[in-house]
C-alpha cells in the first residue's frame, strides 16, 4: 500500500533497479542549467564579516574576542561550550569592531550575537599553522577532536556537528552515506564541488571512513549531475579507490532528505524522532567531506563555504567560494548585482528555504544558495481557498502523512489531535504545499503548531513549577499557623491551670503595668544631652536663647 | 532594500481548485451528450435551470454571509454540484423539479454548513434524495426511447405541463431499464423471459449502457489527469460487481449480471463523479477503498432489496456518514514507525 499513492512516474533504468522508493515526492523543474555549468568563482574578502556565534544546531560558541582585537585568518574566535556545539574561526584577518546582534539568516528574522570583523584585506595565516597529518595513523576519537576543534558541521543545511555523528555512538555503523543529492531546484553547489574538488571530496570521505570504519561506504548523486559523476569516478579511480561505491539516484524531490535518501539506498527507514546511527547508518555532506579535508590534510579550519547565487533576479547567477561571514550584499554584488524586478531574498532552495528581508545577513556555515527571485519567477501565492479534502497532499506527502488532517487540526488548534496525527514527522519539505489546489499555506500552518506545542509544554513546565511552589507555601504557612496556635493553646493551658482565678489574671495583669511603670521611671530618670554643661557651654545656649526671644519680639513689631 | 517575505515553499504552486472543476465538467461532456441523444432537450433544461438556480442560490447565500460571491462563485463547485444533480432528473420532469432541488442542494446541504470544503453530505446527492422522497411521482418521467419530443413540445411540458396534441404522459414516458426489470422480477418473472422483451440493449440496459459507457470514458481521463485518484471508483465498481457477481452465480434467474449493474443506472457517474467528490468522502488512500466498497455494496442491496429503483444516492449519503470514521481507522502508517513493508 505504501507507493500505491504516488502519483509521480519513476524513471525506471538498470540504474536504478536496485534501488527503493520513498512515499509521494515530487518531480520540480530544475533551474540549475546555468550555475550547474559556470565554474565557481571566488567572492573575496568583504570589508566587514559577521560571524554569528550560532552557525549550527546546539549551543551557541562562547566569544573569545573584543571589540578592538587584532585576529589573524583562522584565529579561534569562539570556542564550543559543551560537546553539543562547535566552534567558531575568523575567516579572514583584520580588526574585531563589534560583539553585538546583528541580524543573521535565520527563518524568525531575529537578530542574534556576531563577532564583526573590519578586514585588513591581508588574509594573513598564524605562524602556528601545523603541518598535514597521516589521517591513517590517528586514533577516530583524536580524528574527532580534530574535526571538532575545526568547526566543522553540516553543510548540507541542517548544521548538526560532525564530529557528533562520526563519534557519539554506540551502535556498529554498516554504512557511511555520502550525500551529493542536490534535491530542491536552483541549487548547485555540491554539483560544482564535484566537478572541480572532487579528489578533495574522495580524499575527505576517505578521512571520515578512516574514523568510522563502516561495512560500506556510498557516495548518492542525483541523476541529473553526470559531469559531476564522471569527475567522481575519475577521482576514485586516480586513487585506486574501491571501497567507495557511486550511486545515483532518481530526481524526485525530497531525496536529498537525509531520512529519503537512505530509504531510497537501502530500504529501511531511520525511526521517528531517532537518527541515521540507530540503524547503523552515518549520512553525512559531501561538503563536509570536502572541509574534512581541509580540516585534516590542509590543517585549516571551516572559514569558506560555496554557496549558489541564483534566480532571475540575479545578473550573472553563479556558485561563489565564500568567506563564512561574508554579508548577502557582497556576494549579490559580485554575481553583477540583481536584476530590475527583484522582489524577493531567499536563503535556501525554493522549496525549504526561507525568505529574508534584508541583504546584510551574513553566509554562515549552513547556507548553500542565495537566491533572488522576481515577481514574474515566484509570485505572491494566491488567496487560499477552503481544503477541499482532495487528498493530493497525501498522495505526495514523503513521510506518509495525512497533511489535510494535520491542517484541519491545526487550524482548531487541536494540538492533541495534531500530534496524535504524527505532526511532528512533518519534515515541513513543502510537497504539499505545492500541489495544493487550494493555495493553503500548510508548511506554515504545521511550524505555527509545533511552536505552540512548544511553547506550551514550555508553559506547562513553568506552570508545574510555580504550582509546586505554591504548595510548598501553603504546607509552610498551615505549618507556621498550627505552630502559633499550639503555642497559643500552651499559653492558655499555663494560665487556666493556675488556677483560672480572677486574682491570678489581676496579679499577671499588675505585674505587666508594674513593668511598664518601671520602665517609664527609668526613662525619666536618665540623663538628658543638657545636663553637665561646662559654663561655655551654658553660656552659649542663653545666647542662643536670647537672640531667639529677640528675633520673635522683632517680628511680631513689625505686624 | 527591504524584500518582501513569505512562508515557504517559495515555487509558484501548480494547480487550482477552478482548474479542477473545469476538467471535472469537461469530463461530463461525453456522458451529457450521450443523455441528450438518447433524452432529448429535457437533459439540456435541467442543467439550465439547475445550473442557474444554483449560481444565483451560492451567489445570495455568499452575500448574506459576507463572502465574496464572484471569485467563489468562479470555483466552479456549485455548477458542478447543479450538474450532477440535473443528470440524476429524468428528462420530462417539471421546472421547478430542479430548481428546488437545486436550491436544497446549494442553501440546505452546502452553504448552511459552511459552503465549500465543510459540507458532510454530497450536495447534489442530497438534494436529489430531497426530490425522490418529496416528488416521486415527477422523478418517473423518463422518456420512452424512439418517443423523442422536439425542442417547443419539451418546452411547453417542462414549463406549462401541456402535452403535444394527442399525446398522454404514459405514451412518452417509460419506467428505466432497471426499474422494470426490478417490477417485474416482483412478480415473479425470471429474467429469461424478461430478456426476450426490449429492456436489454448490448450489455446492459437498453441505451443507459450507453451513456454508462461515456461517463465511464469521462472518469478514466480525470483518473489520467490525477484530478480524481483510483481508490474510490475502483472500490465502487469493484464492490458492486463482487457483490452483484455472487448473487448471479447463485440464482442467475433472479439477479442480473454485474455488467448489467456496472452499466445500468447511475453507476458509472456515481463511480467517478459523485462519489468522489473529496468533500464528503473519505481522505485517506486505504480508507477511501473501504469507502468505494461500501458505496457499491450499499447501491446493489438498495436497488436488489430497496423500494427505490437506484440506490447510488443513497448509499453515497450513508458512506458520507461513515466518512469521518472510517477516516479515523486507516491513518497510513507514518514514515519511521512501526515495521516498514
Amino acid at each position: 500500500m505504501s507507493d500505491s499513492g504516488n502519483s509521480f512516474k519513476r524513471p525506471r533504468g538498470t540504474s536504478f533497479d536496485h534501488l527503493h522508493s520513498f512515499h509521494g515526492g515530487l518531480q520540480l523543474p530544475g533551474h540549475r542549467q546555468v550555475t550547474a555549468a559556470t565554474p565557481i568563482a571566488a567572492a573575496g574578502i568583504p570589508p566587514l564579516l559577521v560571524l554569528p556565534l550560532q552557525q549550527h544546531i546546539g549551543e551557541p560558541a562562547e566569544c573569545l574576542v573584543k571589540p578592538g582585537d587584532y585576529v589573524c585568518k583562522g584565529q579561534l574566535l569562539a570556542t564550543a561550550p559543551a560537546a553539543f556545539s562547535v566552534p567558531i574561526h575568523a575567516s579572514s584577518s583584520g580588526t574585531v569592531i563589534a560583539v553585538e546582534e546583528r541580524p543573521v539568516p535565520h527563518p524568525s528574522g531575529l537578530p542574534a550575537n556576531c563577532v564583526v570583523i573590519e578586514t585588513d584585506g591581508k588574509d594573513s595565516y598564524p605562524q602556528t599553522a601545523g603541518s598535514a597529518i597521516d589521517y591513517t595513523q590517528m586514533e577516530p576519537a583524536s580524528l574527532c577532536e580534530h574535526i571538532r576543534q575545526a568547526g566543522i558541521v553540516g553543510l548540507g543545511g541542517a548544521g548538526f556537528p560532525t564530529q557528533i555523528k562520526l563519534c557519539n555512538r554506540k551502535q556498529k555503523i554498516e554504512l557511511l552515506l555520502i550525500n551529493a543529492v542536490e534535491c530542491e531546484p536552483y541549487i548547485s553547489c555540491d554539483n560544482r564541488l564535484l566537478q572541480e574538488r572532487a579528489a578533495e571530496v574522495v580524499e575527505g570521505v576517505r578521512i571520515m571512513r578512516h574514523g568510522v570504519q563502516p561495512d560500506a561506504c556510498i557516495i548518492a548523486i542525483e541523476d541529473h549531475m553526470p559531469e559531476a559523476e564522471q569527475a567522481l569516478r575519475a577521482a576514485l579511480q586516480a586513487v585506486n579507490e574501491s571501497g567507495i561505491t557511486v550511486t545515483r539516484v532518481p530526481d524526485i524531490y525530497p531525496s536529498g532528505g537525509e531520512r529519503q535518501l537512505i530509504k531510497v539506498l537501502t530500504g529501511r527507514e531511520v525511526p521517528s524522532q531517532g537518527y541515521p546511527a540507530d540503524i547503523g547508518i552515518i549520512c553525512q555532506n559531501v561538503g563536509t567531506a570536502a572541509s574534512v579535508y581541509n580540516a585534516i590534510v590542509k590543517r585549516q579550519p571551516l572559514l569558506s563555504r560555496i554557496v549558489t547565487v541564483t534566480g532571475e533576479g540575479i545578473t550573472h547567477p553563479q556558485n561563489f567560494d565564500t568567506l563564512l561571514g561574508t554579508p548577502v550584499s557582497h556576494l549579490i554584488a559580485a554575481a553583477g548585482g540583481y536584476t530590475e524586478d527583484i522582489e524577493r531574498l531567499l536563503i535556501g532552495g525554493p522549496m525549504m528555504g526561507y525568505a529574508v528581508q534584508t541583504d546584510s545577513v551574513p553566509i554562515i556555515k549552513t547556507t548553500n544558495c542565495v537566491l533572488a527571485v522576481t515577481r514574474e519567477e515566484m509570485p505572491a501565492p494566491p488567496v487560499a481557498l477552503p481544503c477541499i479534502r482532495c487528498g493530493k497532499c497525501t498522495d505526495v506527502c514523503p513521510a506518509d502523512l495525512l497533511p489535510q488532517q494535520l491542517y484541519w487540526f491545526a487550524r482548531s488548534s487541536n494540538y492533541d489531535a495534531a500530534q496524535d496525527y504524527k505532526l511532528f514527522d512533518c519534515i515541513e519539505c513543502g510537497c504539499c504545499a505545492y500541489v495544493c489546489p487550494s493555495h493553503i499555506p500548510l508548511v506554515q500552518y504545521y511550524r505555527h503548531a509545533k511552536t505552540e506545542i512548544w511553547s506550551q509544554e514550555v508553559q506547562k513546565k513553568a506552570a508545574d513549577i510555580a504550582r509546586s511552589r505554591h504548595e510548598s507555601r501553603q504546607l509552610r504557612q498551615a505549618r507556621i499557623k498550627q505552630q502559633r496556635e499550639e503555642r497559643m493553646a500552651q499559653k492558655k493551658q499555663a494560665l487556666s491551670s493556675d488556677g483560672g482565678s480572677k486574682d491570678a489574671k489581676k496579679a499577671v495583669i499588675q505585674a505587666a503595668l508594674d513593668r511598664v511603670k518601671q520602665k517609664k521611671e527609668q526613662t525619666d530618670s536618665a540623663p538628658k544631652n543638657t545636663d553637665n554643661l561646662t559654663p561655655e557651654q551654658q553660656q552659649l545656649i542663653d545666647a542662643a536663647d536670647r537672640r531667639r526671644q529677640q528675633t520673635q519680639t522683632g517680628s511680631n513689631t513689625t505686624d | 532594500m527591504e524584500f518582501k517575505t513569505y512562508s515557504s515553499p517559495h515555487l509558484p504552486v501548480a494547480g487550482s481548485v477552478s482548474a479542477m472543476m473545469l476538467r471535472v465538467l469537461l469530463a461530463l461532456i461525453p456522458g451529457i451528450t450521450c443523455a441528450f441523444w438518447i433524452f432529448g432537450w429535457g437533459i439540456l433544461f435541467n442543467i439550465l435551470l439547475a445550473g442557474i438556480t444554483a449560481l444565483i442560490a451560492e451567489a445570495t447565500v455568499l452575500k448574506l454571509r459576507k463572502r465574496p460571491a464572484f471569485t467563489t462563485l468562479l470555483d466552479g463547485s456549485a455548477l458542478i454540484t447543479a450538474v450532477l444533480l440535473a443528470l440524476a432528473l429524468p428528462p420530462l420532469t417539471p421546472w421547478w423539479i430542479p430548481v428546488i432541488g437545486s436550491l436544497f442542494a446549494i442553501v440546505i446541504a452546502k452553504q448552511l454548513y459552511g459552503g465549500l470544503g465543510y459540507n458532510p453530505f454530497n450536495p447534489a446527492m442530497a438534494g436529489y434524495v430531497v426530490l425522490l422522497i418529496s416528488f416521486p411521482r415527477e422523478l418517473t418521467l423518463w422518456s420512452a426511447p424512439g418517443t423523442q419530443l422536439d425542442f417547443a413540445d419539451t418546452l411547453a411540458l417542462v414549463f406549462t405541463g401541456n402535452l403535444p396534441v394527442g399525446q398522454s404522459l404514459d405514451a412518452i414516458t417509460m419506467a428505466t431499464p432497471m426499474d422494470s426489470i426490478k417490477t417485474r422480477l416482483g412478480l415473479s418473472e425470471t429474467l429469461g423471459e424478461i430478456h426476450s422483451g426490449t429492456l436489454f440493449g448490448s450489455f446492459a440496459g437498453v441505451d443507459w449502457e450507453w451513456i454508462n459507457l461515456w461517463f465511464l470514458l469521462g472518469g478514466l481521463w480525470l483518473m489520467q489527469l490525477k484530478v480524481i485518484q483510483w481508490q474510490i471508483p475502483a472500490g465502487m465498481l469493484g464492490g458492486l460487481a463482487a457483490i452483484a457477481f455472487v448473487f448471479y452465480a447463485i440464482n442467475p434467474d433472479s439477479y442480473t449480471t454485474p455488467l448489467f449493474q456496472l452499466f445500468s443506472g447511475a453507476a458509472m457517474l456515481g463511480a467517478f463523479f459523485i462519489a468522489t467528490d473529496p468533500v464528503s468522502a473519505s481522505t485517506t488512500p486505504r480508507g477511501r477503498i473501504y469507502y468505494g466498497i461500501g458505496i457499491g455494496v450499499l447501491t446493489y442491496i438498495i436497488r436488489t432489496w430497496g423500494g427505490y429503483p437506484d440506490g447510488v444516492a443513497f448509499a453515497v449519503l450513508l458512506m458520507n456518514l461513515a466518512a469521518p470514521t472510517i477516516d479515523h481507522y486507516t491513518q497510513p502508517r507514518v514514515f519511521g514507525h512501526g515495521d516498514p513493508k
